[in-house]
């Protein structure tokens, strides 16, 4: 649900108040970033140091899974999506959520489900929501293989630090609340060439090349990129595609609003009513339950 | 009636549907083969006879290309917005009509080196092999292949393929890039891509992605 309210409370401000636990998004910021995007000063390991070994195959698997998470771990994704689409250049980029980041940093308590995750349960939850799916088991080889991943590529990073370039850099409040049509007029400038006018991505010879950012095939109403607020940090960071932190940041908030004020997958802890939902699980930025052109959000 | 009045008309007809007579419609593939009499010449002598460019000479092929795309490329010649001192006269002779007319024809011609799957590559670890897969992050830059499709046959119709043009072509839009002589990439996207990379970076992505598809 849109809460006017925080917003409006915001403005100007670093939303650093309680009742703007809006960044309660999984990744504690002490401050608002906006400048982008520092050098992280942790490098992970190069590609061609994998190891020769039983445990390199798994490293390599693991990188496969995360790049083309489709083709294969195709039995516990339900969209077009791959986890390097967020987590860019295969889960290295600092300030996109980068996995050598996370590892350092689980098992942690997370606001999301009110307990303590460890780091194959904050996977299982991209697979239920960002990707739309069924989490792989913890002792499947898919699992096992994108931990392993991370861990190499963590190799030698210091447990249990914040590094520099964790999540996403979160983002100053813009002067005016979010616009759905100022939004509109960012996206087609800035984001259809490759999205497609209506979100819904480009294929090319059948396989995805750019992905959906909204319908049946993205990521589904409980994904943390539904949240307005993670979208515009990460819209910020890293679109366009090669141009990151060219946007303005009113135009990063606008096209975020936008772009999460369309129709996509059900969250899967619907509990049979939108209100209902909305009430327990939407408490934050985003658009769940609210009215879009004559129909509610999340009625699909 | 006198049937051989009627046969007057209907030979009429079809002599109208010919572009020799009535230049109103021009045809592609007339301009293509045979230039448009005003100054363009034909397109064939460079680019090929079937629009698959000429790798000794550096001429890129068109066949296979989007129409968009081309028609883009021919518009932005004839505007000064890439710059080529061959061929901005060249585009700068066709009509708009013509540019839509020539864009289709080579757009519809077949293109082997767009077909079945790329060649294996022979060497992916090499500079340009690591650029064309894996980007150069570090510096923001992304995956070639990121935007020109999987095997960088290209992403219709805003993303034109980028393997098995001349080495030589390929060198030169970037460098067109770097000095601006090329300005006209939706977003700056080509712009922004080529920012970073060292004069050794755009030989080998450059060697490496003209090697990426047979004759
Ligand atoms: C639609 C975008 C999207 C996709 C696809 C996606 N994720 Fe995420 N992921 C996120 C967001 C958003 C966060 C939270 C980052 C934040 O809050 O700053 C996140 C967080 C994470 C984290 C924790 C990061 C940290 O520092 O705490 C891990 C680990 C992770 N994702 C793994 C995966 C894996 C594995 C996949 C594929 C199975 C995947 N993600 C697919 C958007 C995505
Ligand atoms: C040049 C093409 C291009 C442009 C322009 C572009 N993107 Fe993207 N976008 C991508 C690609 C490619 C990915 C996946 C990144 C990867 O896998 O490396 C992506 C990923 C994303 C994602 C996460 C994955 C998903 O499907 O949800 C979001 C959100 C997104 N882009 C939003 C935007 C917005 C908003 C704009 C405009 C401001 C924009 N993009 C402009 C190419 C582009
Ligand atoms: C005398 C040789 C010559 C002739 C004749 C010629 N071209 Fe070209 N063409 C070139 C060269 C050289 C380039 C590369 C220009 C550059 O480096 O920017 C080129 C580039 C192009 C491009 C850009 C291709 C791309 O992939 O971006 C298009 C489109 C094109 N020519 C169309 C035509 C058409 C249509 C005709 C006929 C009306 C034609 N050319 C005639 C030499 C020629
Ligand atoms: C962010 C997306 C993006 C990335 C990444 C990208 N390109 Fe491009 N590229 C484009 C677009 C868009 C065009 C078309 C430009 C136009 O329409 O004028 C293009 C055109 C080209 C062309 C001209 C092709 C022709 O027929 O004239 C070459 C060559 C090229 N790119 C090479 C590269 C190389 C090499 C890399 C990697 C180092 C790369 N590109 C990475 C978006 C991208």
């Amino acid at each position: 649900m849109w809460n006017r309210f925080l917003t409006m409370s915001c403005l100007g401000t670093l939303c650093l108040s309680p009742g703007a636990t809006l960044l309660a998004a999984d990744v504690p910021h002490a401050t608002a970033v906006t400048a982008p995007i520092s050098v992280a000063p942790y490098q992970p390991p190069a590609d061609d140091s994998m190891p020769d070994d039983e445990f390199g195959k798994l490293v390599r698997l693991g990188k496969r899974i995360f790049t083309d998470t489709g083709k294969y771990a195709g039995k516990y994704v339900g969209n077009d999506l791959s986890c390097a689409n967020c987590h860019l250049d295969a889960g290295r980029l600092a300030n996109s959520a980068p996995l050598w980041a996370a590892w350092v940093k689980y098992p942690a308590w997370r606001g999301k489900n009110k307990m303590v995750n460890t780091m194959e349960q904050r996977i299982q939850g991209c697979f239920r929501y960002s990707m739309n799916g069924t989490p792989p088991p913890a002792d499947s080889d898919e699992l096992k293989a994108i931990m392993s991943y991370s861990f190499w590529l963590a190799s030698g990073a210091p447990t249990n630090t914040d590094l520099p370039g964790r999540g996403y850099p979160a983002l100053d409040k813009p002067a005016e609340p979010p616009d759905f049509e100022r939004g509109r007029k960012v996206y087609t400038r800035n984001c259809a060439l490759c999205h497609g006018a209506d979100g819904q991505g480009t294929k090319a010879e059948g396989k995805i090349v750019f992905p959906p950012l909204w319908g049946n095939d993205s990521f589904n109403w409980g994904a943390g990129m539904h949240r307005i607020n993670t979208a515009a940090s990460f819209i910020r960071a890293n679109m366009p595609l090669g141009k990151g932190g060219s946007l303005s940041l009113q135009d990063a908030w606008d096209v975020a609003y936008f772009m999460n004020s369309h129709e996509r997958p059900q969250d899967p802890r619907f509990a049979g009513d939108v209100k209902a939902t909305d009430k327990a699980f939407h408490q934050h930025q985003c658009r769940y339950g609210d009215k879009v052109g004559g129909k509610i959000l999340g009625m699909k | 009636m006198n049937k051989n009045l009627t046969r007057i008309p209907l030979l009429l007809l079809a002599l109208s549907a010919s572009p020799w007579l009535f230049a109103a419609s021009p045809d592609g593939q007339t301009i293509a083969t045979q230039g448009n009499g005003k100054g363009a010449t034909a397109c064939i002598a460079c680019h090929g006879q079937q629009g698959q460019g000429n790798a000794d000479a550096g001429y890129p092929y068109l066949a296979g290309l989007s129409a968009d795309y081309l028609r883009n490329q021919l518009t932005a010649f004839s505007s000064g917005s890439r710059k080529n001192a061959v061929m901005q006269p060249i585009a700068g002779s066709l009509s708009k009509q013509d540019i839509a007319a020539v864009a289709e024809y080579f757009s519809g011609l077949p293109n082997d080196r767009l077909k079945g799957s790329a060649a294996t590559p022979s060497d992916v670890s090499g500079k340009g092999a690591v650029l064309a897969r894996n980007g150069k992050w570090a510096a923001g830059v992304p995956a070639c292949f990121r935007c020109h499709g999987a095997d960088g046959r290209g992403v219709a119709p805003h993303f034109p393929p980028v393997v098995g043009q001349p080495e030589a072509y390929i060198r030169n839009q970037l460098v067109a890039w770097q000095t601006g002589a090329r300005s006209n990439d939706p977003l700056g996207l080509m712009q922004s891509v080529v920012k970073s990379l060292s004069r050794d970076e755009i030989d080998a992505v450059a060697r490496y992605l003209a090697a990426q598809s047979e004759k």
